[in-house]
């Protein structure tokens, strides 16, 4: 394997952990709505509040890592996704912002609740609208961002907005149905098999619809062969789907968070086999797009001996507050 | 925003929420190393006091670094969304330099913090202290990174230009560029003096309100050595970074100092004045002969370039950097004083009870910020037309955005931090307001008859 691709590996494994770790903190925020009661919303976010951070630094290691070895990548993706990448961002302070500052307001608890609920779900619907519009493709001139500024507002990309906002909701349900118990950890686990139906329709849709929509891409799944290969995917994803159906009637705790995790995986994996070899769809590959040798032998070296550690240190984080979030567990 | 280009405005936009950013990473910066040293000082002594400033500073520090977080994750996109032209051009070295920062210092201050935080109950007394150690680690690595990042731009060096980027060709001359050595230490004590304002400023108010509780007595002296040390230490690296500027950024001395033609057997200083970039005077200008020359060579007659020596297209604003050079050096020479004002009061043992002082160090609690934003506001504007001195304009820079996009995106931003950072910096101000709990144990002795004839209410403060 080439340096290029083990960059690209990394990234892509960035990526995927910060959907999975902060998807779950979306995805409490985005579940809010359903559980007005105070106290039990004050279980909900004293759960993901020593993690949430920590979980967002993936993202900014998703930034700084395609700025690092992608530039090109960094360049023409952010400033044709300008508006959409903007607003995630916006909605990002709201949603970190809200939990420092909710659990110290009074008269305006509600207000910061709001834009807990407001800043988690636009960050969802953006990320996903981001995807949306980088699967069907960014027209590039001379290694610059060449179309129009609206260019995102599809369709397509509303659909991987609303798609991304459910798989975070599932996360969301899951995590929390392994922090709590009683009567919370009841309603969370009925919100779990209808999630569980949505997204799997969302996966559908999007699966049928990228082909069309990206002529590569269909080139890609149905001409070479890959089809096959790929055909256990689905299958896990039905199996996946029983399996979490089961755990919620039987109400396990982790089970089901696993499940969601399995879900979201096996998603993101035909994810990057339809981009692969790509950097941006269509139009550059990522051999095209690296950053020279030396950037990314610098990087590289820090990144694995680094990463593992922070792997490392992130696990002891998690279980040092493993278990059922207590009520009242704040600062002492 | 009618005549404002996509690139005036994406000069503003993050010119905006860079300085808002900078603020609260400054204050996390000091506060961590202090909290540090506040819980060493428990683990040590045992003193509950300590515990309880510990906790109170770790409330303030958790709303600071919240921020810090959250206008840091725009930071980390605005490279690309607005400045594509320097992302693709500089990306291959900056991208690194930003990656080893998230690597080294974003993680393992998130993954601690936690435990910093939240951990009192879960984790050992030492481990708990471990955790906070690397937090404030993690604050002095994150700026290792980023001012090596920010230098580099300054005085690039250690690199090519093949095919429209750059090539990294040798790292440690990337990372020790000829500035970087002062840029760290510059930021690094001012982000403590930035604390320490802070601290003093809160440990002054609860004094005004009559509190003489060991907490906020400690906090108090805490601060204040700290100033007496850094505060001239920060002059002397100032001093050393204006040679290492005069040496590989004249235009920006120039600038500074509002000089336009270069003097012969000895520079005078412009006390203040106003630079005019057309006319190319400084009107109204207070001189001090061969003062320039002296604190800019260290020598009777040395000589400085004034900015007619640069084309036109290549000099900075130098009504800006003027002024914010002079309220940047103010600022510092007034901490200095005041520093040593509180050693003469400390001898005198009347660094508890003199209001005037106490009244002082409330009214400098911003200066910190002030001082670091007008620092920065000199060395960025100062380095302009250039994004990597020398080689890479700012013009090139910008994305392809259109000039619709950046005001609306700009319009967003403005709203935003103001509602949400105000609205923080109003808790950070309510926390401070209340400050750290009264030891129950070891009440406050209640002040002497004398020292309550000002009709200060003891125990008012904690309502």
């Amino acid at each position: 394997m080439d340096i290029t691709t083990i960059w690209a590996a990394i990234i892509a494994l960035g990526l995927f952990m910060y959907v999975a770790l902060d998807g779950f903190d979306l995805g409490v925020g985005l579940i809010f709505p359903f559980f007005p009661d105070d106290g039990e919303r004050d279980i909900m976010i004293s759960s993901i509040s020593p993690v949430w951070d920590g979980n967002e630094t993936w993202l900014v290691l998703g930034g700084a890592a395609l700025f690092a070895v992608f530039p090109e990548v960094y360049s023409i993706v952010l400033s044709a996704l300008y508006l959409p990448v903007v607003t995630m961002l916006v909605c990002l302070i709201f949603r970190g912002v809200s939990f420092e500052i909710r659990e110290k307001a009074s008269r305006t608890k509600n207000l910061w609740n709001l834009a807990f609920i407001a800043g988690s779900a636009g960050t969802a619907f953006f990320q996903g609208v981001i995807l949306g519009a980088y699967l069907q493709g960014i027209s590039v001139a001379d290694g610059v961002f060449a179309g129009p500024s609206f260019f995102w507002l599809t369709p397509f990309s509303l659909l991987t907005g609303f798609g991304l906002m459910a798989t975070y909701a599932l996360l969301g349900s899951c995590w929390l149905a392994m922090k709590t118990d009683g009567n919370l950890q009841h309603r969370l686990h009925s919100l779990i098999r209808p999630l569980t139906v949505v997204l799997l329709v969302f996966m559908v849709v999007v699966s049928i619809w990228t082909p069309l929509t990206n002529a590569q891409i269909a080139a890609r799944w149905f001409n070479s062969g890959l089809l096959y290969r790929l055909l256990p995917v689905p299958f896990l994803v039905v199996i996946s789907a029983l399996f979490m159906f089961r755990a919620v009637r039987r109400r396990y705790d982790t089970a089901p968070f696993l499940l969601a995790l399995l879900l979201v995986l096996l998603g993101y994996a035909g994810l990057l086999v339809s981009i692969w070899p790509y950097a941006v769809p269509n139009v550059i590959t990522l051999e095209e797009a690296a950053a020279p040798r030396s950037s990314q032998l610098f990087t590289l070296v820090g990144a694995v001996i680094i990463l593992p550690i922070i792997l490392a240190y992130t696990t002891v984080g998690y279980r040092v507050f493993r278990g059922k979030t207590s009520p009242g567990a704040k600062y002492h | 925003m009618m005549d404002l280009s996509a690139l005036d405005l994406s000069r503003l936009q993050f010119a905006f929420t860079v300085s808002f950013h900078i603020i609260f990473p400054a204050m996390s910066i000091g506060l961590a190393s202090f909290i540090a040293v506040l819980e060493a000082a428990w683990l040590m002594t045992g003193k509950p006091h300590y515990k309880a400033l510990c906790v109170f500073w770790s409330k303030v520090f958790a709303i600071g670094f919240g921020m810090g977080v959250v206008s840091g994750v725009v930071m980390a996109y605005q490279f690309g969304t607005n400045w594509a032209g320097f992302s693709r051009f500089a990306g291959p070295i900056t991208g690194p330099l930003l990656t080893y920062e998230v690597m080294t210092a974003f993680f393992l201050e998130a993954g601690f913090l936690g435990i910093m935080l939240f951990g009192w109950d879960r984790v050992g007394r030492r481990a708990h202290f471990g955790a906070t150690l690397l937090v404030a680690i993690g604050t002095l690595i994150s700026t290792f990174w980023i001012l090596a990042s920010n230098s580099w731009m300054q005085t690039p060096q250690g690199y090519a230009v093949e095919n429209g980027h750059v090539v990294p060709l040798d790292w440690f001359k990337i990372i020790f560029n000829p500035s970087f050595p002062y840029r760290l230490a510059h930021m690094a004590i001012a982000a403590f003096i930035v604390g320490a304002l802070v601290v003093a400023a809160t440990g002054a108010w609860h004094l005004l309100r009559g509190r003489r509780d060991p907490a906020v007595k400690t906090m108090f002296s805490m601060a204040l050595w700290l100033l007496l040390v850094l505060a001239p230490v920060q002059a002397i690296v100032g001093d050393q970074h204006g040679l290492n500027t005069r040496k590989y950024q004249p235009a920006k001395i120039a600038a500074i100092e509002g000089l336009w033609k270069t003097e012969k057997g000895g520079t005078s200083l412009n006390l203040i004045g106003f630079p005019d970039m057309q006319a190319e005077v400084t009107r109204y200008a207070i001189k001090v002969p061969h003062l320039g020359s002296v604190i800019l060579t260290h020598s009777w007659t040395g000589e400085i370039r004034g900015l007619k020596e640069f084309p036109k297209e290549d000099r900075p604003n130098s009504l800006i950097v003027f002024w914010s050079f002079r309220i940047m050096a103010a600022l510092g020479m007034l901490m200095i004083l005041l520093a040593l004002i509180g050693l003469t009061l400390r001898r005198h043992h009347r660094i508890y009870e003199s209001q005037f002082f106490q009244r002082c160090m409330l009214a400098m609690g911003p200066a910190g910020f002030i001082t670091l934003l007008a620092g920065w506001v000199t060395t960025e504007a100062g380095r302009q037309p250039w994004v990597v001195y020398g080689v890479l304009r700012t013009a090139q820079a910008v994305s392809p955005v259109t000039q619709q996009d950046v005001s609306v995106s700009l319009m967003v931003f403005v709203v935003a931090y103001f509602l949400v950072f105000c609205t923080g910096i109003y808790y950070i101000f309510k926390l401070l307001r209340l400050g750290p709990p009264l030891d129950e144990e070891n009440p406050a002795p209640v002040p002497n008859a004398n020292a309550n004839s000002s009709g200060r209410r003891p125990l008012a403060a904690v309502e």
